[in-house]
């Protein structure tokens, strides 16, 4: 008895599931479905929707999903598998430079160099989603980014402080800011990539004493630790943590809770890239104007210059089923109607990569603090992980070593040299 | 200890069975073989040989033994190591003395047994990465519970995860509140399992409570002591999750167990190495707990 109306009950749940597959396959049969993977959080959320809606609209036949996945280490893992095990979504948005060479471009991703919009994208955006095989890869998703340190204007205001141009006038200030009582340089080592900072936006002073830097480092004739240029950075993390300039949760606190302490005052300078601008309008939205933004001063004021970091890249791998609807999107993120869907969604943070895109007039201090470093006679140079395809993964837990005061600047130098030569081997990089 | 006699009689005289033929058909044996060879013989042997390449998911280089040599010359490896061996016989040791403490308090004549047994008992159902992101917030150096309590009472309490002398104690201790539970109930099980006539007859002899914990309830509830150590020792000696959930091996490397830096290998894309580094942990695992059992056992059958 039991046993056949439990038979019943089965045939009748796969008959309706049967008839449901159906129904949805008739529903959709009209228009084309594409999957769209981004890092999660909650700007980068926001552009992307903003960007399938203005795209969807323009283009009612075709559909296009959003799906997130983690940011950081477990996130490259996430998208090498994925394309590994040929189930990467149609379109992906994913890190340019060293982390775009560690994916195998040329293996996975469709080719994008013949595109037409292509003509639009400056070159300095194209070279580091180019495979080793010369072919463009991918579009900018996103503005420009500078590494170098915000600052709390209202602080400066305060104390009568001016922008510091050199490494020395940086830690003078930093001195009277800590003589009034309050915390001079956030660090967040909850986040241990926001640890980083220092080392990674100090580049431009190492290319502009050494421009040869990058391609001595990728051959790996240049370290760290013997290039008195490139030491510079973990020295200066160092002398910032002997100073007793951090904030006393250094240790434990979070990037949230240090765009919180720039913004509201409760630390004067936050070494971070200027994505976080983004994050500030949206999270403390009145306290953006008291937020400004300087390059990371070097030993010398006339070589003052910004460390620059290309935007992620958007690519299509080859395992999709809807190539020419995928590139039609990813022509419309790479033009004009894109980036204002960007700046719509969330806010300017700095200058695009495609010709003919502008930013506002209304953009914040922490923007416009920036743009004088793109502009006529203005200096800027990339980071380091846009010209060479080595970046060492234990870099964050050697600078929170060092930034805690666990290891020293030279000894942190010379573990990540160590780090880096296992990156370079695992790339099959020649003479390492 | 009859029972003890017994089983080496029997396992002395030869079986007979073996001769035998099985009852079963060969074609039955075949769905376990094929779901043990793909899932476990396979992977086992395909971790093997890419241990001895340089592998990026895509495509693999054999490079011999590189990647041990590499592994065992990473310089955080060898703190890895004496971390891993540090947290496993602290957390061992505390869940040995903690259990059997609480479980003669909780095999004694009081309130609410039932009740208390259980308590002690729910951090082990909980998840370990929910435990270890409260006790993280918690553990915060400013405006953590604990500190904030501490500060009350007039002391400063230290950066329970952000100093590097103290991170790795104070995630053993919370893995200890959360594992004590299990040994605890271990050794209810054994005392419970100690016939009274023994109390009984220290009780005439005049003996002491003390004394007869020391020479009664220890002594005969050795079984339990033993898989409480075995169980907790190579707990801690994979430990991962924890560590991750609250301080992800750091500050810097300051907290790092072997399999915390093998996850790192992992995450970094270094997919050959870590996999040497999971080799490298299997044999520790081997080389630290087989000698342990053995010693455990051997006593326990001398007496």
């Amino acid at each position: 008895m039991t046993k056949t109306s439990r038979r019943i009950a089965l045939a009748c749940l796969s008959a309706g599931l049967m008839a449901m597959t159906a129904l949805t396959g008739v529903a959709h049969a009209q228009s084309i479905n594409l999957t769209y993977l981004i890092p999660s959080g909650a700007d980068g959320v926001a552009v992307a929707e903003e960007l399938v809606k203005s795209f969807e609209a323009a283009n009612p036949d075709i559909n296009i999903d959003i799906e997130t996945r983690p940011g950081g280490s477990e996130g490259d893992n996430l998208v090498k598998t994925r394309l590994a095990t040929s189930s990467m979504a149609d379109i992906f948005r994913y890190n340019s430079g060293s982390l775009f060479q560690a994916i195998n471009p040329a293996q996975f991703l469709v080719d994008l160099t013949n595109e037409p919009w292509q003509a639009d994208v400056q070159a300095s955006f194209k070279q580091v989603v180019t495979a080793p095989d010369g072919t463009v890869r991918g579009a900018p998703m996103g503005a420009a980014m500078g590494g170098g340190i915000y600052y709390n204007k209202a602080i400066y205001e305060e104390l009568g402080l001016s922008v510091p141009k050199t490494w020395a006038e940086f830690m003078a200030n930093n001195e009277k800011i800590k003589e009034a009582g309050k915390v001079a340089v956030i660090q967040t080592y909850g986040d241990t990539w926001t640890s980083q900072l220092f080392v990674l936006a100090d580049y431009y002073n190492v290319s502009a004493k050494d421009p040869s830097f990058a391609s001595r480092y990728t051959a790996g004739e240049a370290k760290f630790a013997s290039d008195a240029a490139a030491l510079r950075g973990f020295e200066k993390l160092q002398e910032t943590h002997d100073a007793g300039l951090f904030n006393e949760d250094f240790g434990a606190a979070t990037y949230d809770d240090g765009l919180r302490m720039v913004a509201s005052g409760e630390g004067a300078h936050y070494p971070m890239l200027t994505f976080a601008t983004t994050a500030i309008a949206a999270s403390y939205p009145d306290m953006l104007d008291n937020v400004g933004f300087f390059a990371q001063p070097g030993d010398e004021a006339d070589l003052n210059g910004l460390t620059v970091w290309m935007p992620d890249g958007l690519y299509i791998p080859n395992t999709t089923s809807n190539l020419d609807a995928a590139k039609k999107f990813v022509a419309f993120v790479a033009s004009v109607e894109g980036c204002e869907a960007q700046t719509r969604a969330g806010g300017a943070s700095g200058p695009y990569l495609v010709n003919g895109c502008t930013l506002p007039d209304d953009v914040p201090p922490a923007v416009s603090d920036m743009l004088p470093y793109f502009a006529e006679g203005g200096q800027n140079g990339p980071a380091l992980e846009f010209l060479s395809p080595i970046k060492g993964p234990a870099l964050e837990q050697i600078t929170v070593e060092v930034g805690s005061g666990i290891r020293p600047a030279a000894d942190g130098a010379a573990l990540y040299d160590e780090d880096v030569r296992k990156q370079a081997q695992q790339l099959g990089l020649p003479g390492w | 200890m009859a029972v003890m006699t017994e089983t080496g009689t029997a396992s002395a005289v030869p079986l007979p069975a073996m001769k035998r033929r099985s009852p079963y058909p060969g074609w039955f044996f075949l769905p376990a073989a094929i779901i043990y060879g793909v899932l476990f013989l396979l992977p086992t042997v395909a971790s093997l040989y890419f241990s001895l390449t340089r592998w990026n998911l895509f495509s693999s280089t054999f490079i011999g033994f590189d990647n041990f040599a590499q592994f065992l010359r990473e310089p955080f490896l060898i703190k890895g190591l004496v971390n891993t061996v540090i947290y496993a016989v602290v957390t061992s040791g505390l869940k040995v003395v903690l259990g059997l403490l609480l479980a003669v308090l909780l095999t004694s004549q009081i309130a609410a047994r039932g009740y208390l047994r259980s308590v002690v008992f729910f951090p082990v159902l909980v998840s370990t990465v929910g435990v270890g992101i409260t006790f993280t917030v918690l553990m915060h150096p400013t405006q953590g519970m604990i500190n904030e309590g501490l500060a009350l009472l007039g002391i400063k309490g230290p950066g329970w995860l952000v100093d590097p002398n103290l991170a790795l104690f104070s995630v053993a201790l919370v893995d200890v509140w959360k594992g004590v539970g299990l040994a605890t109930v271990i050794y209810i099980a054994g005392i419970v399992a100690i016939p009274k006539d023994y109390y009984e007859a220290a009780r005439i002899d005049g003996a002491t409570s003390f004394q007869n914990f020391l020479y009664i309830t220890l002594p005969l509830c050795r079984p339990a002591t033993v898989t409480v150590i075995i169980l907790s020792f190579i707990g801690g000696l994979r430990t991962f999750d924890l560590i991750w959930a609250m301080t992800r091996g750091g500050p810097g490397f300051a907290s790092d167990t072997v399999a915390s830096v093998i996850y790192k290998q992992y995450q970094a894309g270094f997919y050959g190495l870590s996999t040497a580094g999971n080799v490298v942990l299997f044999i520790l695992i081997a080389v630290l707990v087989v000698p342990l059992t053995m010693l455990l056992n051997r006593r326990e059958g001398h007496e």
